[in-house]
């Protein structure tokens, strides 16, 4: 597992630096050899989880490691997806070099070592954690776009950067983006809650413990519930959608490393 | 050998007041040609004439008395004195004047870089040359290496990439807010020349409605009737803004036509969709300070005076490029146009015989070894079949009486025996 892990690390960098040199300099050719080494990283990293998940018999987020590693190849699925979907080159600029630090931190982690505790054997569990890291890749991605977005909105609003002008796609295109970003994000955080919830309920015998991670959970939830809400019906979009994508990010890395650094709770062995 | 000449005056070179005097309007262009093809010594001609500049292209044998006819001929037909414009005429010759024309055609001469127009006009100018058959083997190949060299700029250099005139600006920075175009709503505040000149490309977009806001009803309604629009009163701008995306101020109004106060009033009924002002009129239509608004940008004549600059600067490093590019094609054209003289094809012409000759010999005995007087027999048997041979060929390219057709005969020898290779 730690060779293959290693090789994504080596490939996602490798990655960032295609889209960075692409960013500067402007050649289809670096954006390409940057998405294909990206896809080349996720395929190890996916095949570093599948050899993780075989060793261990349960998925393997029960050390911050795996954890972050883990988060890691959720957002680099989710970006592909994005990219393949809506043809959004640039926000390979903003994905790869996230998913290339992310991954850097693993290895320089202490491991603790892995038991297997009961609560790890259950479906309900594999559903959980899978929804709430894909949706959380979501909202990062989200958060990407909107800061793409204030660069490209200021680029144009002083009439100055040309630099960001002419790299940067559409105002438009990015603020679509985020916005469906949010709504895939805000749709797997929901479902990675009424899951967890079910787990709670089998393991724990009881849905709702006030456990720090479930209260910031819930506080992420209706952040974003509010900031789709406030789109839909009085049109937050363009500039305060942006910020709003971007402090939601910030309470759910709150709620991701933030909780389990300063508070207590069962989540906390997750990230030990 | 024959000499190219390129014999001409441009923007650079001549005020606009002595350029307009020196041109050659279409219809007396096929004249001009003809006349151009029987001056001294020319064996080809073509000239191309544009507001910017006026360029005759010739082939000449000789290039000394073709040039001051050339001249001569200017003045003529144009009924003006030489000496008015002859310090402002170049004379390009061979490798020169085919940079000279790669360059005028890629648009790296013009007086705005990357502008395209000036291809298609050296095309008809071509195509009018070729029907009037003034164009032989020399301009022919020139043309079409000046075509190719064109188009190759132009796909892989940025040279044309940046709007570098104010409507092409504003439909730039549309795209960078909205994306694609269609579907969006434009209003107009003003029915002027200006509006016309800075809405012509953005409504090449199959824009979903266009508005017509004018003080005098009637001309707004004319406007509004050029662009498949409709006209609207000017008390009706305030209403209109919550449902347009573009709006495209040019009003004589001394005050401001629109304030900050009325688009922070209207965001909330537009669900905060983006709103772009784009303001040529001076003194300015459109309150500077709703840019600071979100979701509103404003632009003014200079803002979008400076976005072209900056393009142009862009164009500007993409032309180095493109003078790379020429570079080589020049080279290139120098060794063809060199090679169509007599004595390098005769040379070629027999080392490519002699080097078959020895192939065939070394193949036909296998390796065997002859002895001494033999080989030497069979080699001189060789040179004097090779002298028979090329004998006539020889003769009757240097043939004295053949000089205007020289080109086209070393040509076709070149072609038929594969001697650029």
């Amino acid at each position: 597992m730690d060779a293959a892990i290693l090789i994504t690390i080596v490939l996602y960098m490798l990655s960032t630096a295609g889209y960075l040199a692409y960013f500067f300099l402007q050649r289809s050719r670096l954006q390409q050899a940057g998405l294909a080494l990206l896809v080349a990283g996720f395929l190890s990293h996916t095949a570093a989880i599948a050899i993780g998940f075989a060793h261990k018999g349960h998925i393997p987020v029960s050390n911050l490691p795996e954890t972050l590693s883990f988060a890691g190849w959720a957002v680099a699925g989710a970006f592909l997806v994005l990219h393949y979907r809506y043809n959004l080159k640039i926000l390979g600029v903003y994905a790869a070099p996230v998913v290339a630090l992310v991954m850097a931190i693993v290895p320089l982690l202490p491991k603790t070592p892995a038991e297997t505790p009961a609560v790890f054997k259950s479906f309900w569990l594999v559903a959980h954690v899978t929804a709430i890291f894909i949706g959380e890749a979501a909202f990062a991605l989200a958060a990407g776009a909107g800061l793409l977005y204030l660069l490209q909105d200021n680029a144009i609003k002083t009439k100055r950067s040309r630099f960001f002008f002419k790299r940067l796609p559409s105002l438009d295109l990015l603020d679509s983006t985020g916005y469906a970003c949010i709504v895939v994000g805000f749709s797997l955080l929901t479902l990675g809650l009424i899951t967890g919830l079910v787990y709670a309920k089998s393991f724990w015998g009881r849905f709702w413990s006030w456990d720090p991670k479930e209260v910031w959970s819930a506080i992420s939830w209706l952040y974003y519930a509010v900031l789709l809400h406030g789109r839909l019906t009085t049109g937050w979009r363009g500039r305060r959608s942006a910020i709003l994508a971007i402090v939601g990010f910030g309470v759910l890395l709150f709620t991701f490393l933030g909780v389990n650094f300063f508070m207590e709770g069962h989540h906390k062995e997750f990230t030990k | 050998m024959h000499d190219i000449l390129l014999i001409g005056i441009n923007h650079k070179t001549a005020p606009v007041e002595l350029r307009e005097c020196l041109g050659f309007a279409k219809e007396r262009t096929d004249g001009a040609i003809g006349a151009l093809r029987r001056l001294p010594g020319v064996c080809e001609s073509l000239l191309y004439s544009t507001c910017n500049r006026v360029e005759l292209l010739l082939v000449s044998e000789d290039k000394r008395a073709s040039a001051e006819a050339a001249k001569a001929f200017i003045a003529e037909f144009n009924q003006i004195p030489l000496a008015r414009f002859e310090s402002a005429l170049y004379l390009h010759e061979n490798e020169h004047a085919a940079r000279h024309l790669f360059r005028v055609a890629s648009s790296l001469d013009s007086m705005i870089v990357g502008e395209p127009q000036i291809l298609g006009q050296i095309k008809d100018a071509y195509r009018q040359a070729s029907a009037a058959k003034t164009t032989g083997v020399i301009l022919n190949r020139l043309l079409h290496r000046t075509f190719f060299v064109a188009k190759r700029i132009r796909t892989e250099t940025g040279i044309g990439g940046r709007a570098v005139s104010i409507s092409y600006a504003a439909v730039e920075l549309a795209r960078k807010i909205f994306g694609a175009l269609d579907g969006k709503r434009v209003l107009l505040i003003g029915a002027g020349e200006m509006a016309e000149l800075a809405v012509e490309h953005l409504l090449r977009h199959p824009v979903a409605e266009t508005f017509v806001a004018n003080r005098t009803f009637e001309n707004g309604l004319a406007l509004a009737a050029r662009f498949n629009g409709r006209a609207i009163r000017f008390e009706e701008i305030g209403e209109h803004l919550k449902r347009v995306d573009i709006v495209i101020s040019s009003t004589g109004a001394p005050g401001l036509v629109i304030t900050r106060e009325e688009v922070r009033t209207v965001a909330r009924a537009r669900k905060n969709r983006p709103l772009f002002f784009i303001d040529i009129a001076v003194p300015r239509d459109i309150d500077p300070e709703i840019n600071r608004l979100d979701n509103a940008y404003v632009y003014d004549i200079d803002d979008l005076k400076g976005v072209i600059e900056e393009n142009i600067e862009d164009r500007q490093k993409e032309a180095v490029k493109g003078e790379r590019i020429i570079d080589e094609a020049v080279v290139r054209f120098r060794e063809w146009h060199e090679s169509l003289d007599v004595v390098p094809t005769i040379v070629s012409l027999r080392q490519k015989l002699d080097a078959m000759a020895e192939t065939e010999i070394r193949r036909t005995l296998h390796g065997n070894a002859l002895p001494p007087e033999s080989a030497q027999a069979l080699a001189r048997m060789m040179a004097a079949f090779i002298n028979k041979v090329l004998h006539e060929p020889t003769v009757f390219l240097k043939h004295e009486g053949m000089q205007a057709n020289k080109a086209l005969y070393l040509d076709a020898v070149r072609k038929l025996f594969k001697l650029d290779e």
